[in-house]
């Protein structure tokens, strides 16, 4: 009846209505027993998928979101269980079937992509026989079995399948791997295709690549695909339907792009505010809010005043209509600030990176080693309290600017001036003092605080080892950074493991504050959080910056991330710079092809505007 | 159907595909609202104040306390420990006093394991024997900790020349099985005049810190390049002090693990050397020199042989179910979040 059932033909058997749900989830309940007694994961969630449909579920880390769709394939952990109502496959009853029938589902009737495609090929094998294996599971394994390997990848969008099918899995790069795991599960023909997270660990650009292809050849197959991802963008993009989880339940569901444009529920509206790559604008922090406000409401449009004060990251569409005059000053009067507490001048430069190059040796076959030029000749210029932002993807020497930065890695060529002082050669006590101006935050929140020191000692050990205060001085200023952060004065008894990822940043961010620097260097600091955490720490993150006149160079691979909080970009490719502008030149008008191309790869980037 | 894209590594393709526009069904699907008494929005990241904080000690220890066997094996050891420092409590016999009149008899009222071939009460001397062994154990394990933490950690952390010499030197002794190299020092002169519960420390010290280096150094390498030790750099701290205020405090959980393993082990290796004749002098009492002694009536007379033995195997034993439950309840992967 729909163009979703063209080219649907390879696998039927039997003659099915086509508006027949294919999976239908009814009150499903899901409990863990736990060392803390059960807990429900997930309750009375309910979905529809119809044959050939793509439906997404969005949520962040704990919603239930892969809990669910693990259920439907019975894959749940061991101390897991479904614990109420029913799972509904193609008009038969799942919920409880035997481990053999469910096995007979699996790969046949219902594939499985999953997220992290380094863990997911079993490295000591080939790629080929790693599809093989699917095929003969599923007893697909005829006698032309090895044209059949070649012809599933090639399918997947690999170049050169029959030659691929023999290399082992550390030979394919992260988006290849990937291709693979596709391959695999799209390899019997499934009914239903459950993805989760397919595509978070790659680069926007391949990302694009696979969901455009997986797009294409589930369409054509007439698979209907339940794809789980925490970006709603991406899931707005790629699916017809959407499934909003929120602890556990589901709190919305209907179609993609009324949800995304006319959200109901609290949390939808939450999520779709909160979502970067939704956003079209730089975070503005409270008090420049309240001048634009006051500056609007002079303009006698209280309407605007009131929108931009609640949520300022969906103001997109009104931004234009604020008159550019309206917030011309308060921009211009922010680095004014920041001159009168640093005293110095605003504007001025103080981290300049000029021809930096780093060469790292690889060690190749009897001894022979060879140069690998992660960095190649970068120049960057941050101007004192804005924010820069350092994007590229995987590979293009961006963290190692960054470690070079923070004076941790000595550059090949090249030099770096902070506030006019060369880094490279400081030693002794002016390194000392370097290390008390620049400070980092770190990618990843649960590597980055020690884990046997409570928060106390971590926020404090900055304070010890430059000797600043008495104990009782330096408790004070603990207990005024976590104000700071916004974590109440009792966290600081507790240690790194009773905290979430996004409250392990903010610690790390009043570690990083404690000796008052001048340059905060982030490295992908909210790459690793959720959507409403992500926005949550670069809120805080714009707010100090404009009480405390901080600079930030931030490292990123998320261009839509960049559009929230930085005021100069850098985008690198290759360990070269590729195009350096302010944030709107390169948003509005991208010079380089690669840029562009980042741009457009952004999920969910058109459809709000 | 199998067309080919063009493969990751192609970014320079002409073409620039466009911002998509995401997909419309012709299928009428429902906007379903869950009402919003069912799901309350909590505020986004709060911290849970009514929780006690928490250490990884104290989350390990909460977690033993609910292990059985660790329950037993630190029951054990604690009666264990309470026999070496007080035998006296437990034994009323003095484990000297041997008379030939009861030379290898049997069970009797006030001695419940019977009489050696030298006529010493068997009851008494398992209980006295204790002390020997566990100090044998307790200091080869805090000398091999001392010794093979300190160069593990050191060979970990700086790596390079030093790590290649040290872990050289921790294979050149590695490569010698700690029975024979004890056998061989013991008969050195200097060894054989002065044989006692030190000697043979020293010599199962010299032969057993390899393992705990190995170990350390494996658990050092993994933590060396964690973000908080970068975070730590970064703030100024030097690397040495990185090395002992963040590093090691991190790399403890195995090295306690294999250290109460071998704790076990050391007190097999006494046993054994003593034996041989070759370990503690036999005016010290010990499991090994009994066990020695009753070898030779092992056929008509066996009980003396075993109560010894039952003793050493009991205490082994609960050191390595410890180093088991520890092992459990340190166990990183097991941690909350």
């Amino acid at each position: 009846m729909s163009n979703h059932e063209k080219g649907k033909s390879v696998s039927s058997s039997a003659p099915r209505n086509d508006d027949a749900p294919l999976l239908e989830i009814r009150d499903l309940a899901i409990t863990f027993d736990t060392q803390n007694g059960p807990v429900n994961a997930v309750r009375n969630a309910h979905l529809t998928i119809l044959p050939g449909e793509t439906v997404a579920i969005v949520g962040e880390s704990g919603s239930g979101k892969s809990t669910t769709a693990l259920a439907a394939i019975g894959l749940l952990p061991s101390n897991g269980r479904v614990s109420g109502g029913r799972i509904i496959f193609d008009g038969e009853d799942i919920t409880n079937a035997s481990a053999k029938r469910i096995i007979e589902l699996r790969g046949n009737s219902i594939g499985m992509v999953p997220q992290d495609p380094m863990s997911n090929l079993n490295p000591v094998w080939k790629i080929g026989f790693q599809v093989k294996e699917t095929l003969k599971a599923n007893g697909l394994d005829g006698a032309n079995s090895k044209e059949r390997v070649a012809e599933v990848l090639s399918e997947a969008g690999l170049p050169d399948a029959a030659a691929r099918a023999k290399q082992y899995p550390h030979e394919f790069s992260g988006g290849m791997r990937q291709r693979a795991l596709i391959a695999i599960g799209l390899a019997c023909r499934p009914r239903l295709l459950i993805a989760d997270e397919p595509t978070s660990a790659l680069d926007v650009t391949v990302q694009r690549q696979i969901l455009d292809h997986l797009d294409r050849m589930t369409t054509e197959l007439g698979t209907a695909v339940l794809l789980i991802t925490h970006d709603l963008g991406l899931a707005a993009e790629r699916a017809e339907k959407l499934v909003v989880m929120y602890k556990g339940q589901v709190v919305e569901s209907g179609p993609a792009l009324e949800i995304l444009r006319n959200p109901q529920h609290p949390y939808t509206q939450r999520l779709v505010n909160s979502a970067p790559s939704l956003a079209s604008r730089r975070l503005q922090s409270q008090k420049a809010k309240d001048a634009l406000a006051a500056a609007v409401e002079d303009l006698d449009d209280p309407a605007d005043a009131a929108y931009t004060g609640e949520a300022p990251m969906r103001a997109g569409h009104t931004a234009s209509s604020i008159p550019a005059a309206a917030a011309q000053p308060v921009k211009a009067a922010r680095p004014a600030k920041d001159g009168e507490r640093k005293g110095a001048q605003a504007g001025e430069t103080i981290l300049e990176i000029k021809n930096l190059t780093k060469v790292f040796k690889l060690r190749g076959a009897l001894g022979k080693t060879t140069d690998f030029k992660a960095v190649d000749d970068v120049s960057i210029s941050v101007p004192r309290g804005t924010t820069m932002a350092i994007v590229g993807e995987s590979g293009s020497g961006k963290s190692t600017v960054a470690q070079m930065a923070l004076s941790l890695l000595a550059p090949t060529e090249g030099s770096i001036l902070f506030d006019g002082v060369e880094v490279n050669t400081l030693k002794g006590k002016a390194l000392f003092d370097f290390r008390r101006r620049v400070q980092p935050i770190f990618q990843d929140p649960y590597g980055s605080l020690d884990p046997m020191f409570n928060i106390y000692r971590t926020i404090e050990e900055p304070l010890k080892i430059h000797k600043i205060g008495n104990a009782k001085s330096r408790e004070k200023k603990v207990r005024e950074l976590l104000d700071q952060v916004s974590m109440p004065a009792s966290t600081m008894h507790r240690f790194p493991n009773e905290l979430s990822g996004g409250q392990r940043q903010r610690i790390a961010i009043a570690r990083a504050l404690a000796l008052n620097p001048d340059v905060i260097i982030c490295d992908e600091a909210v790459s690793a959080l959720d959507v409403l955490v992500q926005a949550q720490v670069l809120n805080l993150l714009n707010e100090l910056q404009e009480d405390l006149g901080l600079t930030y160079l931030f490292i990123t691979h998320d261009l839509a991330v960049v559009r929230q909080i930085a005021d100069h970009v850098t985008v690198m490719q290759s360990g070269r710079v590729v195009e350096a502008s302010s944030t709107d030149d390169v948003f509005s008008n991208p010079k380089q092809v690669y840029t562009q191309e980042l741009l457009n790869a952004i999920p969910g980037a058109a459809l709000l505007v | 159907m199998s067309e080919k894209l063009t493969p990751d590594t192609d970014l320079t393709k002409p073409v620039i595909p466009a911002a998509r526009q995401g997909k419309k069904s012709s299928r009428v699907i429902e906007h379903f609202v869950a009402p919003l008494e069912d799901t309350p929005l909590a505020a986004i990241d709060n911290v849970d104040e009514t929780a006690a904080p928490l250490s990884l000690w104290a989350e390990a220890w909460r977690n033993l306390r609910k292990q059985p066997l660790f329950l037993i094996s630190a029951l054990l050891i604690v009666v264990v420990l309470v026999v070496a420092f007080f035998p006296q409590w437990f034994a009323s016999v003095d484990p000297t006093s041997c008379t030939l009149d009861n030379s290898a008899e049997g069970a009797r009222a006030g001695h419940p394991m019977g009489f050696t071939l030298q006529g010493c009460d068997v009851y008494s001397r398992m209980i006295y024997g204790t002390r020997a062994s566990l100090m044998v154990g307790v200091f080869t394990t805090i000398g091999v900790l001392i010794i093979g933490g300190i160069m593990g950690a050191l060979a970990g952390f700086y790596g390079g020349w030093i790590d290649a010499i040290l872990a050289r030197l921790g294979d050149i002794f590695f490569a010698l099985p700690l029975i024979l190299g004890a056998i061989v020092m013991m008969q050195l002169p200097a060894f054989r005049d002065n044989r006692s519960v030190w000697t043979v420390v020293l010599v199962l010290v010299i032969f057993g810190w390899p393992q705990i280096a190995r170990i350390t150094r494996g658990a050092v390498i993994e933590n060396r390049n964690a973000d908080f030790v970068t975070a730590a750099k970064a703030l100024g701290l030097s690397r040495f002090s990185a090395l002992v205020r963040h590093v090691v405090p991190n790399s403890l959980a195995p090295i306690i693990v294999v250290a109460s393993i071998s704790l076990g082990t050391f007190i097999v290796a006494e046993a054994t050397l003593s034996f041989l004749g070759i370990g503690l002098p036999d005016t010290i009492m010990s499991w090994g020199n009994d066990i020695a002694n009753a070898q030779p009536q092992v056929r008509n007379n066996p009980a003396v042989l075993l109560w010894p033995a039952v003793a050493l195997s009991i205490t082994v034993l609960s050191f390595i179910m410890l180093g088991d439950a520890l092992r459990d309840a340190l166990d990183p992967k097991a941690r909350k979040r």
